[in-house]
């Protein structure tokens, strides 16, 4: 007789280690370049700490090796606890492991040394993207080909998500980064101008819209039932915001180029398409927050749903937040101020890192054998250092992205302007220090986090478990 | 964008935003067999993952209905579906010109007033020169300083060395054509010693001590340099070179900026402000002309 098939969590508790020590890495650059800008001497005149160069590195970090290591290792348990098959592929899925590491540590090094191809969020040049190819295709096998071998008839709609992300990025990835190599280090992007801008952002805003919305909502369907025990409040509403979703956000990148040389109807239509992503986006977190109905008590003894609750609250302001600021009216505010970097932070902080946060508390133990985290007191004092962080900042760069959008707007009786640049800078600093202080203790959280998943996994030997029989179900394959 | 291109973009457009309305009428109907409403669907996953059958919240589908009307109204009013400009007839360029207009409306003739008076005379009214100090501080400081003082690369505006003349007919000019000032990089023509030559040589047009021999050397040099400098080194307005003896560095005095400068040459541009039109600039360089003048 056979030995019964077992899932592959050795690659799950690889992303996941990772996970909380690129978010450490990542947050603790974001705290440094927080620092300069209250005090620029914190570069100490080295090139390879200037501002300019480590500034991607923490987007890049933070998104793609905390947020990516979050996503892919997630994803690789879902789908094999929720398709009742083990995953297919152990030495590709192994390769994805160790590819994606290598991705990041070429991040790390060719950021710094100014290596870069002037893309937001696509800074990495050429030999990086084609690996990042190789890697993602070779992650795309690897998920649907165990989707493809699902014992189960239908796809439970973490995947959903899940796959909508792997293959837009995949799309995204490769048109945004085509490009004509000059050297090793170098190369020219092949589109130029307007084009070039609009497939930038047409890029850049699904990245956010698919790696980092579409992706942690597959998250968020496996993990908030699983925590908070109940079922998923209404599938019909999982379809309509999962479809809706994912076809709006398309449209959405060119309220990233309001008033610029992008054609005017272009500018209107991603304007448009971005109010009407409101609902859709509020149908994930209705269908996240309504699981718990009926189970609030639990948010009383359960800092781990308090993690995901509040990512969801966060979710849902900053989806609100997002198609405002997509009205012109609004944007010509808004734009360039630190508004925009408040918005991105109640979404990156609040949102995707409370959600991958919460969820790796709920999975760790589960990767290593154990009931539960080390110290619930813990994850407790984690949650509250990371609110408090995520308020301070987001308040402080609305009240600082206010501000300067009224500064650069206002005249005198002459018609000239009542503030030179510079003394917005000087206005802004009283909240830059704010904003610090609100990193730092995102910061703090993630080091008690280490210090609990250390303690929670440093004498387990875990045994490989063996795959769950599925239920019987009407036209189930087995 | 061609008309083909411009209808299929249109209607690509119109029926995404009637999908989302599709797909809710498509959703929502009632299927036979399906559980009663709030309880369990017959999937479960992983042992315990299940759905209900809960309907989509009455007032999620309503705030989803009103934002595929704000997409209709927003396509008719405003310029979305191809070449259909929208019935408000806006456009960013036509917005841009109003809002211009509006302004040139009222604060043109605040500054017209003072048309028709020469820049020594505004130079004396200090109505003019709060209105040109203004118009300093919005554009001129990012390279001349709030105290006009410059920098390196950026001319000091205060101290009545002028690189192409400081009439008050020139510094109108300046402000409105712009200047742009090359000195060629010499480095590969005369070598690292010729640059030290020549670098010993200008050091000395302004008292420095440096070695006679170097000098000497170098004087044989300046040959190169005369066609702008002047055979006696004190430059030429018409071409912007610099005094060399007068011990004002555009660059910076060091030696090692000298040599810099030498070797590798400078490339100096002010910027045209023609757009702010001839009322402004004259203001602008009553300011200026009056940051030199004698108090």
């Amino acid at each position: 007789m056979n030995p019964p098939e077992t899932y592959n969590d050795k690659v799950v508790r690889q992303f996941a280690i990772m996970t909380v020590i690129w978010g450490i890495v990542g947050m603790a650059v974001g705290a440094l370049i927080a620092a300069q800008l209250a005090w620029p001497a914190l570069n100490f005149d080295i090139p390879w700490l200037t501002y300019s160069r480590l500034r991607p590195l923490h987007t890049n970090a933070v998104i793609f090796a905390f947020g990516g290591c979050a996503l892919i290792g997630t994803s690789y348990y879902v789908v094999q606890r929720t398709c009742h098959v083990r995953l297919f592929g152990d030495r590709l899925a192994a390769f994805t492991f160790w590819g994606w590491q290598a991705v990041i540590v070429a991040a790390a090094i060719t950021l710094p040394l100014g290596i870069t191809q002037g893309k937001e969020y696509a800074e990495l040049e050429w030999p990086i993207d084609i690996l990042i190819t190789i890697v993602w295709v070779s992650y795309a096998v690897v998920f649907f080909g165990t989707i493809a071998r699902r014992r189960v008839r239908h796809i439970y709609v973490a995947n959903w998500f899940y796959a909508a992300f792997i293959l837009t990025i995949a799309v995204l990835h490769v048109f945004n980064n085509l490009a004509i190599p000059v050297s090793l280090t170098k190369s020219y992007g092949i589109y130029s101008g307007v084009v070039d801008a609009m497939m930038q952002w047409w890029y850049g805003h699904n990245a956010v819209g698919f790696f980092l919305t579409a992706g942690f909502l597959g998250m968020m369907y496996y993990f908030v039932p699983k925590q908070a025990e109940r079922p998923i409040y209404s599938y019909r509403l999982s379809v309509v915001h999962f479809w809706a979703l994912i076809s709006v956000y398309m449209w959405a990148g060119p309220h990233h180029l309001h008033y610029t040389s992008l054609p005017d109807w272009v500018q209107s239509i991603g304007a448009a398409f971005s109010i009407l992503l409101l609902a859709p986006s509020w149908g994930g977190m209705i269908n996240g927050i309504m699981t718990l109905s009926g189970a609030w008590y639990k948010l009383r003894t359960d800092p781990i749903l308090k993690f995901m609750i509040v990512s969801l609250s966060f979710y849902g302001m900053s989806t609100f937040e997002g198609p405002m600021m997509s009205l012109k009216t609004v944007n010509a505010l808004s734009h360039y101020t630190d508004w925009v970097i408040g918005h991105v932070h109640s979404g990156a902080l609040g949102w995707v890192a409370m959600m991958t946060i919460g969820t790796m508390y709920c999975l760790i133990p589960r990767l290593f054998n154990r009931r539960e985290m080390y110290s619930t007191k813990l994850i407790d004092v984690h949650f509250w250092v990371s609110t408090i962080g995520v308020v301070l900042y987001i308040t402080s760069m609305w009240i600082a992205g206010v501000m300067q959008g009224l500064m650069w707007r206002a005249f005198n009786d002459d018609g000239t302007l009542t503030y030179s640049f510079i003394e917005s800078v000087k206005a802004t600093h009283p909240f830059y220090l704010v904003r610090l202080l609100g990193g730092a203790l995102f910061l703090v959280g993630m080091l008690i986090m280490a210090y609990n998943v250390w303690m929670t996994v440093r004498r387990e030997r875990p045994a490989p478990v063996p795959v769950l029989p599925a239920a019987a179900e009407a036209g189930a394959s087995s | 964008m061609s008309n083909l291109t411009s209808v299929i973009v249109a209607v690509v457009t119109c029926l995404n935003v009637l999908a989302c309305g599709w797909l809710i009428w498509w959703t929502a109907r009632k299927r036979p067999h399906e559980s009663a409403v709030g309880e369990v669907t017959d999937h479960v996953w992983d042992g315990d993952l299940r759905e209900r059958n809960n309907p989509m919240p009455r007032w999620w589908l309503g705030l989803f209905f009103l934002s595929m009307v704000f997409c209709f109204a927003y396509f008719l009013l405003y310029p979305a579906l191809g070449h259909f400009g929208g019935v408000l007839g806006w456009s960013e360029a036509r917005q841009y010109q109003g809002e211009v207009s509006q302004a040139q409306r009222q604060y043109g003739p605040m500054y017209a007033a003072f048309a028709g008076r020469s820049v020594p005379e505004l130079a004396k009214d200090p109505k003019a020169l709060a209105l040109g100090r203004s118009l300093f501080v919005n554009n001129c400081i990012q390279c001349h300083g709030s105290d006009a003082r410059g920098g390196p690369g950026f001319p000091n505006l205060t101290d009545d060395d002028w690189l192409y003349g400081g009439e008050p007919q020139t510094i109108v000019q300046t402000i409105t054509h712009g200047r742009e000032g090359v000195m060629p990089a010499w480095g590969a023509v005369i070598g690292a010693q010729g640059v030290d030559e020549v670098a010993a040589y200008v050091e000395s047009l302004s008292g420095r001590t440096v070695p006679a021999a170097a000098v000497a050397a170098g004087k044989e040099r300046f040959t190169l340099c005369i066609g702008c400098h002047g055979a006696d080194g004190k430059g030429n307005p018409l071409v912007g070179a610099p005094n060399l003896t007068d011990d004002i560095w555009l660059y910076g005095g060091s030696d090692a900026s000298i040599h810099k400068s030498i070797a590798e040459g400078r490339h100096g541009k002010m910027p045209a402000w023609e757009w702010l039109g001839e009322d402004r600039i004259r203001l602008l360089a009553a300011y200026v002309y009056s940051l030199s003048q004698p108090h």
